[in-house]
């Protein structure tokens, strides 16, 4: 579902606009629509999640009717929809990962952030969620954080306790 | 041990550098290619080979080259296949972080082949590092002068791109990843038109899986003919294991297509055998969408022969007591792992990642995900499990693209081989829910196919 607005006053910085510019020219001219999937990653990676003015700058920029960019970001599980913490921790939660631990992974996260699954802590500094498969089941149990998709394989509940420790004393 | 044409220098310091990698022989295939061949004779050559491909059809590559249309005036593309996320199955990740060049260099030649003049490599989502890696590979490609106009002055000029998914599962069908490169939801296309007439921007397409690319890097260097010769039968050449789940030594494997499962399970050179002195109870070999199998019927076909990791001999014996390569994503599963829950979990799978757009998947995926989770959690009727073989008929073969029938098969397979563990769930609810069934007869040898004749 699309969430409530927050970014009305927003304009796309310059160095965005320049990253959008790039990416279009790898296209036939006219085909502009196929930048639409990096555009919305790079926003995101900016803004933390794509509201719905986001995504109708984003038309506005490539042209081409606000429901075009609804029905993309909406498809895609990667983008997220409302507001997030700082930090999503992304568990896998598919097969492979299940027979070595992940669902004891997910639990502890669960219970050390004290926030259920797609909710965020009242510091705003953390979500969670448990994704389908990520490619990296010989390393499993994994997690990724965006917007760099950082990787943490092996997991454990002692590297998570570590990893979470890590990242909440981070600026 | 084995050949390897892919992983050989997967070792060496920097390689995933230009410059190490152009020391050790990399971008030979390209001067090749480039300087002494013409496009179709690279196309012969791979045919010569009998390259599959590696990303789960096992379609010959050489052949689905050879259908691309080129009309006078049109471009044509070609576009690699990384949208990885077949569970069981992360060779594709592997290859692209430790040595990008050698897809980039596969790529460059592939192009030359069908005539392109433009690629891309898609890439899911989820691996921007690997988008990165791969992003500052082709910068230095480029400035090396394989990349652009006039490659080594042959006059064949290529840009090559990048281009991120969503985390979709779906777009890993080619004609959804077409849609998805086009901008827009991964929904699969009816074919006809297939994409070799009709791909990307109505052009025509050739779509690749990233193995299958950079197998044609050993091809062109040394020759059709010679990559023909390792493998077994028509599962030609090497290919890259992904080895997950209860193993000591879970990770990406190159094999010569034909080493026996036994060897691959429980040799120090692959597996290592079954983690914390466990035992064996079943596999899933080709990634989660083909049939599981107990460990009795993958290390054995029914007839008593010993499996092999092949095209063919997986799937001996066809769905009754076979399975399939599929994309290489080996799942083992020890004898403490409930099939039930493993199920519900890969059902739950498909569910999340139907594309919504053909009623029989995606209702039928929610519908069995509901009554397998039920199953699991102690709420199942014996009338649950033939249900379920109902409904993933009902899916199987009625849907555009094989998400459908890769949501069914192992459902289906799951319940043909272990339906006593089923039944035990329904009739032992509490039990279940405390403790697992084991590995009851599921390692046990095969019955003598003579015995199984008068059985029936």
């Amino acid at each position: 579902m699309l969430s409530v607005t927050e970014h009305k006053e927003i304009e796309f910085s310059s160095e965005l606009i320049k990253k959008f510019d790039g990416i279009v020219t790898r296209y036939p001219q006219g085909k502009q629509k196929s930048a639409l999937l990096p555009m919305l990653h790079l926003v995101q990676a900016e803004y933390g999640w794509v509201s719905p003015e986001l995504m109708d700058k984003v038309a506005a920029y490539l042209q081409i009717k606000p429901i075009e960019v609804y029905e993309v970001a909406t498809f895609y599980t990667m983008f997220f929809l409302r507001p997030q913490g700082k930090y999503v921790l992304e568990v896998c939660r598919t097969g492979p990962c299940c027979l070595v631990g992940a669902e004891k992974i997910m639990t502890y996260i669960e219970k050390t952030l004290g926030v259920k699954e797609g909710e965020v802590t009242e510091d705003g500094k953390f979500s969670w969620r448990g994704v389908e498969c990520l490619a990296a089941c010989g390393m499993a149990p994994v997690l990724q954080i965006g917007p760099e998709y950082t990787f943490y394989e092996h997991l454990t509940v002692e590297s998570v306790d570590k990893l979470i420790e890590t990242l909440k004393n981070k600026i | 041990m084995a050949r390897k044409l892919l992983l050989e220098n997967i070792n060496v310091p920097g390689i995933h550098t230009f410059d190490v990698y152009r020391q050790n022989g990399g971008y030979r295939s390209v001067e090749k290619a480039l300087k002494t061949m013409t496009p179709d004779a690279v196309v012969e050559e791979v045919k010569t080979s009998g390259l599959r491909g590696r990303g789960g059809a096992g379609f010959p590559t050489g052949m689905k080259w050879s259908f691309l249309a080129k009309p006078e005036g049109r471009e044509r593309y070609l576009v690699c296949n990384a949208d990885e996320s077949e569970p069981g199955t992360f060779k594709d990740r592997y290859l692209m972080t430790h040595i990008p060049h050698l897809l980039i260099e596969g790529m460059i030649v592939a192009s030359f082949a069908l005539g392109a003049k433009t690629s891309y490599i898609y890439v899911r989502g989820e691996m921007m590092p690997q988008i990165r890696i791969l992003e500052r590979a082709i910068a230095e490609a480029k400035s090396a002068g394989f990349l652009g106009k006039n490659i080594l002055g042959s006059g064949y000029d290529l840009e090559l791109y990048v281009q991120p998914g969503g985390g979709a599962y779906i777009c890993g069908e080619e004609t959804a990843l077409i849609e998805s490169l086009e901008g827009k939801r991964g929904n699969p296309r009816i074919k006809p038109p297939f994409p070799a007439i009709s791909g990307v921007w109505a052009c025509p397409t050739v779509v690749n899986n990233v193995e299958t690319i950079a197998a044609v890097v050993p091809i062109i260097n040394d020759g059709g003919e010679e990559y023909a010769k390792i493998g077994n039968g028509r599962s030609t050449g090497t290919k890259l294991i992904s080895a997950s789940g209860n193993l000591k030594k879970p990770g990406v494997y190159e094999i010569e297509l034909g080493v026996p499962v036994e060897e691959f399970i429980y040799s120090d050179e692959y597996c290592g055998g079954i983690a914390n002195g466990k035992r064996l109870k079943a596999v899933v070999a080709g990634g989660s969408s083909v049939p599981i199998l107990p460990a009795n019927l993958i290390l054995n076909t029914v007839n008593g022969q010993p499996r092999l990791m092949s095209y063919e001999s997986l799937s001996d014996g066809g769905f009754q007591s076979g399975t399939m390569l599929g994309s290489g994503g080996f799942i083992a599963f020890d004898e403490d792992q409930c099939i039930v829950r493993n199920t519900w979990n890969f059902s739950r799978f498909y569910h999340h990642e139907s594309c919504g757009q053909c009623s029989p998947c995606r209702e039928g995926t929610g519908w069995m995900e509901k009554v397998l989770h039920r199953l699991e959690y102690g709420h199942g009727k014996m009338s649950d499990i033939d249900l379920l073989v109902d409904v993933s008929k009902k899916i199987e073969g009625n849907t555009i693209c094989p998400l459908g029938d890769a949501a069914a098969w192992p459902v289906a397979s799951a319940i043909r081989h272990f339906r006593d563990e089923f039944e035990w769930h329904v009739a032992n609810p509490k039990e279940a829910m405390e403790r697992n069934y084991g590995l009851a007869k599921y390692a046990d040898p095969l019955p003598k196919l003579e015995e199984v004749a008068s059985q029936n």
